[in-house]
């Protein structure tokens, strides 16, 4: 039983503090967590740490690769006008390196 | 490796490279302070008016984790080209963070303050701040330290902070009324739990007044800083600057919000509009009443090098320090020298600027009848004289002049009109927007305005006044007002032509 930071994490540092069993540690490109300490606070804490002061939705899943924080539960925006906002950033930076290839 | 030396003499003479800025101005948010507050803030760029055109302050980048979300942020910090808090390009260990300073205050020794601002919230990393700020109060007990905080974590620090060379706080409270804060702060981390909403908002008030409460019990200063997010809390902020103040704060920094689409905030992909520079300068005119306003605040980034309005961190990424060698000693030496003949220029400027402010308020002002007030734009390259053409500004200072005399208001910044190219992508040329940005304006008094401009601006509204150039900023202002009082301009408001622009 182990939660997982993934590829969205921004590197932040917030949660490593506060881990009970210190499970995340620094790693590149992005935090990690040691699965086999990880409790995912069990015992020490109603919510999991990491999960209850990261600031990336989506950046923590379960073993199941469930979300702890969905799209739009931190935020408040809605998942649909992020992802329209997410593709025209891409739209964007692919706009410029083909420029710059150009 | 040769060092980028800096031209000593010329820095100095030119009043530390000062582009355009507001030199020359009232420097009326420290005038109603006590003396031993000015006695410590009169060399801070960030707290004195004067003292930016003067004195360099750096940030540092070592606190990336937050304990809140605020609306107007957005969590993913890196893009480069954004010039905003929160925002930064590298994340720096205290380590770096302490070489960085170090190579910073040896080369630009007009360096007097080191700020630890984000791009999270500095006391949601207190052993990285803490850290930081010990190995400095050793290393470079010259500098004075700073912090900026959301107040969360506030009460909890206070003993620490007051252990180091910290003499000023600032505290960002953009409201002390729960209901407002839960339309600002989605959420806190607060005691192992994130707490959603209204409860949320109110801890976080809770937090921030007992801060604010414990540090000036405490004797350190504390400056509080209000984002103005229109229909939010435009109007509950004239309420948090009375109440501030009550507690005593020395000091109040209304700042625009600042929100766009794509910086991938919630406010900015909302559509919340920031306030436009009369209601910011409305709000600040009401905040005024109870409390000293600043009015110079350009909004670094949580990693900005150099002067106010100039950002000079790329000349200090952490490759380029590697290969510094600096002599900290000496650099701390020459750091005396400069600051002790900056304050002797700025006590010469002090002495001079009352003789004219007296001469300004016989000639101009005496015994006029009740006139209405007049924002005028002026374009300087600093050192408190009209001495930038109408083209090559990239910032207006805007003053108001009224029968009571006149005031630095604010700066506007805006795309060189000579460098803007035909447009700036929207189809919007750059006289478009700078125009634009001078809405409210009634005349722009610069150096030498081309042919070209002269038209559009006129058929804005906008006088442009190429007449005083050289001259003394609020001297032209107070003259060039006079002359509108004498040809029957000020008796009524400013014509329909503007209004429609």
């Amino acid at each position: 039983m182990s939660l997982e930071i993934i590829e969205t994490c921004v590197n932040c540092y917030a949660c490593e503090p506060l881990c009970p069993n210190q499970a995340i540690y620094k790693a590149s490109p992005h935090f990690l967590i040691d699965p086999d300490k990880c409790t995912e606070c069990i015992g020490d804490y109603m919510d999991a740490q990491c999960a209850s002061i990261c600031p990336i939705e989506g950046a923590i899943v379960d073993e199941l690769g469930v979300e702890l924080n969905p799209p739009g539960s931190l935020t408040g925006i809605e998942p649909a006008l992020l992802a329209k906002y997410q593709a025209a950033v891409e739209a964007t930076y692919r706009e410029a390196v083909e420029a710059k290839v150009a | 490796m040769e060092l980028p030396v800096l031209n000593s003499d010329q820095q100095q003479a030119s009043g530390g490279g000062c582009s355009s800025h507001s030199c020359g101005s009232t420097d009326d948010q420290l005038g109603h302070l006590p003396e031993h507050i000015r006695a410590k803030v009169h060399n801070h760029p960030c707290y004195s008016e004067q003292a930016h055109h003067y004195f360099a302050r750096m940030h540092v980048a070592v606190a990336p984790a937050c304990n809140i979300q605020c609306h107007y942020c957005n969590r993913k910090y890196d893009c480069s080209n954004e010039s905003r808090p929160g925002v930064v390009s590298e994340v720096l260990t205290p380590d770096q963070a302490v070489k960085k300073v170090m190579a910073v205050a040896a080369n630009i020794p007009q360096m007097t303050v080191l700020g630890i601002a984000g791009p999270g919230d500095p006391l949601a990393n207190p052993e990285r701040t803490f850290a930081t700020f010990r190995e400095l109060s050793e290393k470079a007990p010259d500098i004075k330290l700073c912090v900026s905080t959301n107040g969360l974590a506030l009460p909890e620090s206070v003993e620490e902070l007051s252990k180091h060379n910290i003499d000023h706080v600032t505290i960002t409270i953009n409201c002390v009324d729960p209901d407002v804060g839960a339309q600002i702060y989605p959420w806190v981390f607060w005691k192992n739990q994130r707490i959603k909403g209204r409860a949320g908002a109110e801890i976080l008030i809770e937090q921030q007044q007992k801060g604010l409460e414990m540090l000036t019990e405490r004797g350190i200063l504390v400056k509080v800083n209000s984002v103005m997010i229109p229909g939010v809390n435009d109007e509950h902020l004239v309420e948090v600057s009375r109440v501030v103040k009550s507690k005593g704060a020395f000091l109040h920094n209304v700042m625009p919000l600042i929100a766009e689409p794509e910086h991938g905030t919630f406010y900015g992909l909302m559509g919340q509009p920031s306030p436009t520079h009369d209601e910011l300068q409305k709000l600040q005119d009401a905040c005024a009443g109870d409390m000293n306003m600043m009015r110079h605040c350009r909004q670094c980034r949580a990693d900005a090098v150099g002067l106010l309005g100039e950002d000079r961190g790329l000349e200090f990424t952490m490759d380029k320090i590697e290969d510094m060698e600096i002599d900290y000693e000496a650099a701390m030496v020459k750091r005396a020298e400069v600051h002790a003949q900056i304050a002797q220029e700025l006590e010469m400027k002090d002495q001079a600027r009352a003789a004219k402010a007296e001469l300004v308020t016989i000639q101009g002002m005496k015994d006029a009848a009740e006139t209405r007030p007049v924002l005028m734009a002026v374009a300087t390259k600093g050192g408190g004289v009209i001495n930038e053409h109408f083209g090559h500004a990239s910032e207006f200072l805007i003053y108001e002049a009224s029968n009571r005399g006149v005031r630095f208001i604010s700066h506007r910044k805006t795309i060189p009109y000579c460098e803007g190219g035909d447009t700036c992508g929207d189809g919007e040329s750059a006289l478009d927007k700078t125009i634009r940005e001078l809405a409210g304006c009634e005349v722009v008094l610069c150096s030498k305005v081309g042919y070209e401009p002269w038209g559009p601006l006129e058929a804005a509204g906008i006088q442009p006044n190429g007449e005083h150039a050289m001259e003394a900023i609020e001297e032209a202002v107070a003259a060039v007002y006079e002359e509108m009082r004498v040809a029957g301009m000020l008796d009524e408001k400013p014509d329909a032509a503007q209004k429609a622009a």
